[in-house]
């Protein structure tokens, strides 16, 4: 996983609530065995129509074309579990989502894949929206090492995020490594399980 | 100190706590299907990871499948095709347990698990699918996970997870006849919203809970993450116990016992304490249909489509105008007269025995509206086995419905089962997104008894009004 620590970017302001997963990449689009290549499919409701791109979508426009940083409304993410929501996010190039609030299991999956999902209230996102409306000179800056985002203006807003979630984010680890190092707890804890209720039953076919 | 169910089978899982509260929480039941899991495979593959515990995994294809009968021949369509032939590449590669397409016992991931008695009271069950807090229905925690935590799950039969919050809904009173599950959890997520549930666990009780059969505390649990609840749970009692005793995969005879003795100290202690309490009593409930193109977006069938100049917040105001503007909805009409495509009976939410029947029982002795499509899926071949043992087939076909093969269907736009654009669709699915069942498709969530008066009238239809 490439690791997190700041971004300075163009920002798209996409102000809608509820956007779900199915918005996000569209469930036709999950055939793929691979994790790249759904860029090309984010948003496809909102940003095409009849295989032409829709003029009045923020990414179809200048200058969010390159943005890598999207800031929207409650509740994103919603819907469905589907990873492909953030690897769509990331093969598209978005690296930072700011929101009010997100949806459990998508703001989980952000984590697993270097974007990081940033929560602040509404009014500070209606702000920095009003700051990605600027133009093309006007970037925001995520700071994860010092926990702030960077007003065009210099201003500093500075946001909470799990300490270990950050951690991970910060190096880039893969947090299948770090469970492993705990195999022994993991065997222990089956041990006494099959001890304790010998009547578990496993799956055999 | 009094704990709840959802602190109870937290405790009990976890292997180990990180400094900053993070758990190593161990899983008991992993479901997989071959959608969310190719990627989880592959990253096995490339780490020379083999699966911690086949014997605690269960695959199984619905997502992609056709429900024509020409699938047993072959998946026409080639990437759902490579899809479920990955699966069963991996499957064999790793050991894991599978119900292959041929398979009986094949279905929807949500509805296999507790018919197999694979899901049980007491565990944790994780699916790459937030449909997973189905099977909160039987008193386990089940929830959906992504893809890297399929694969970590897969690695070390674990996750790392911090605790939710407790979240009590209560619901009382008596339910109205033609009134069911679906509408009782249409009815909550119209009152907390999208986001209401999101941080907690939902713990359903009230007497009205209590006297569910599995099927209809299933529906309930299943649509907790319409809510943007992470599960939701119900306390296992007599019918829990009941509905499992037999089941193939479950603890037989005096293991059966002695898991029942763990099951019965499951329950909420009295005086456990919850961070958000809702109480609802549905004496007074109608069924329910939604309008709009979130699950929150639902109104009784006898209500009419708002009226967007009503709403003060003008983001409220422009997301409900962009709703009635992809709905194709005026303000002001009646829901009972918006009229119907397709009607569309299956899914986790609403595709077992009970949901099928409770079909049949409206459309006997009735015929599809011309010009309506409509057709029941049910959600595993044992539910088709069953329903056509009880004639239930022979109804609904000779009513003008589909019957088809078991798999989720017209749930989601990704196989062969769609809607065309502009389409209108009763739905007994779970959501109601733009584009959800199929491109430029139009939902109506509602129960398995309006769906199929919905059928037969060809509008959305107060089903009491049909008895």
């Amino acid at each position: 996983m490439q690791p997190f620590t700041t971004l300075t970017a163009i920002a798209a302001p996409l102000p809608m609530a509820n956007v779900d997963t199915d918005k996000i990449i569209p469930a036709r689009f999950l055939k793929t065995i691979k994790r790249t290549g759904l860029g090309v499919h984010l948003f496809d409701a909102l940003r095409y129509q009849g295989g032409e791109e829709r003029p009045d979508f923020v990414l179809n426009q200048e200058p969010y074309r390159p943005a890598e940083i999207l800031i929207a409304h409650e509740n994103f993410g919603c819907g469905s579990s589907r990873e492909h929501a953030p690897w769509a996010l990331l093969d598209f190039g978005i690296r930072c989502v700011i929101a009010p609030g997100f949806a459990d299991i998508f703001h989980n999956n952000c984590f697993k894949n270097g974007v990081l999902p940033v929560v602040l209230p509404r009014a500070v996102c209606d702000q920095l929206m009003d700051d990605a409306r600027m133009g093309g000179n006007a970037r925001l800056t995520v700071d994860l090492v010092r926990q702030v985002v960077v007003r065009p203006s210099g201003e500093e807003i500075a946001f909470k995020i799990d300490p270990f979630r950050r951690h991970l984010l910060l190096n880039g680890l893969d947090d299948i490594g770090q469970t492993m190092q705990r195999a022994s707890a993991i065997a222990g804890f089956e041990a006494a399980r099959t001890q304790s209720k010998p009547w578990w039953p496993g799956i055999q076919v | 100190m009094a704990k709840t169910l959802f602190d109870k089978l937290w405790d009990s899982h976890v292997v180990d706590r990180l400094e900053d509260g993070t758990c190593v929480l161990y899983i008991d039941r992993h479901l997989v299907h071959e959608v969310t899991s190719p990627q989880a495979f592959e990253g096995l593959r490339l780490a020379g990871r083999p699966v911690r515990r086949p014997d605690a995994t269960i695959a199984v294809v619905d997502h992609n499948c056709p429900t024509d009968e020409d699938r047993r021949v072959a998946i026409k369509e080639e990437e759902s095709r490579i899809q479920v032939e990955t699966l069963e590449h991996n499957v064999a590669e790793f050991g894991v347990p599978y119900f292959p397409l041929q398979d009986i016992r094949q279905g929807i991931v949500h509805i296999i698990g507790p018919e197999q008695g694979i899901s049980l009271p007491g565990m944790t069950i994780v699916c790459g699918d937030s449909h997973t807090s189905t099977h909160g229905a039987v008193g386990a925690l089940a929830f959906g996970i992504g893809t890297s935590e399929v694969e970590h799950v897969l690695a070390t039969q674990t996750l790392l997870q911090k605790p939710a919050k407790n979240m009590l809904v209560e619901v009382t009173g008596t339910l109205p006849a033609g009134v069911t599950a679906k509408d009782v959890v249409l009815a909550i997520i119209g009152k907390i919203g999208t986001a209401g549930g999101t941080g907690h666990v939902i713990e359903y009780a009230g007497e009205v809970i209590r006297g569910l059969d599995m099927a209809g505390r299933m529906t309930v649990c299943n649509m907790s993450i319409e809510a943007g609840a992470r599960a939701g749970v119900i306390a296992p009692d007599e019918t829990t116990f009941e509905y499992i005793r037999g089941r193939p995969f479950a603890p037989q005879g005096d293991a059966f016992d002695r898991a029942v003795e763990y099951w019965r100290t499951l329950p909420s202690d009295p005086g456990a304490q919850y961070d958000t309490v809702v109480r609802l009593d549905v004496s007074d409930l109608s069924p329910m249909v939604s309008w709009g193109t979130n699950p929150e977006a639902v109104l009784p069938i006898g209500a009419t489509v708002p009226d967007p100049a009503a709403v003060e917040d003008e983001a409220d105001q422009a997301q409900m105008r962009r709703m009635l503007d992809y709905m194709a909805l005026t303000p002001g009409q009646r829901l009972t007269d918006i009229p119907i495509d397709v009607v569309f009976i299956g899914s986790c939410t609403n595709g077992r025995i009970e949901d099928i029947r409770a079909a049949a029982r409206v459309v006997k002795g009735r015929h599809v509206a011309p010009g309506v499509r409509a057709m029941v899926v049910p959600g595993s071949g044992v539910v088709k086995q069953q329903a056509e043992q009880e004639g239930l087939d022979r109804i609904l076909r000779e009513a003008g419905f589909e019957w088809r093969e078991a798999g989720c269907s017209m749930c989601l736009g990704m196989n062969p089962d769609r809607l065309k654009p502009g389409q209108r669709c009763a739905s007994t699915s779970n959501r109601n997104f733009e584009g959800r069942q199929g491109q430029g498709g139009r939902t109506h969530l509602l129960s398995p008894a309006m769906a199929a008066a919905a059928a037969v009238t060809g509008h959305l239809t107060d089903v009491r009004e049909l008895a």
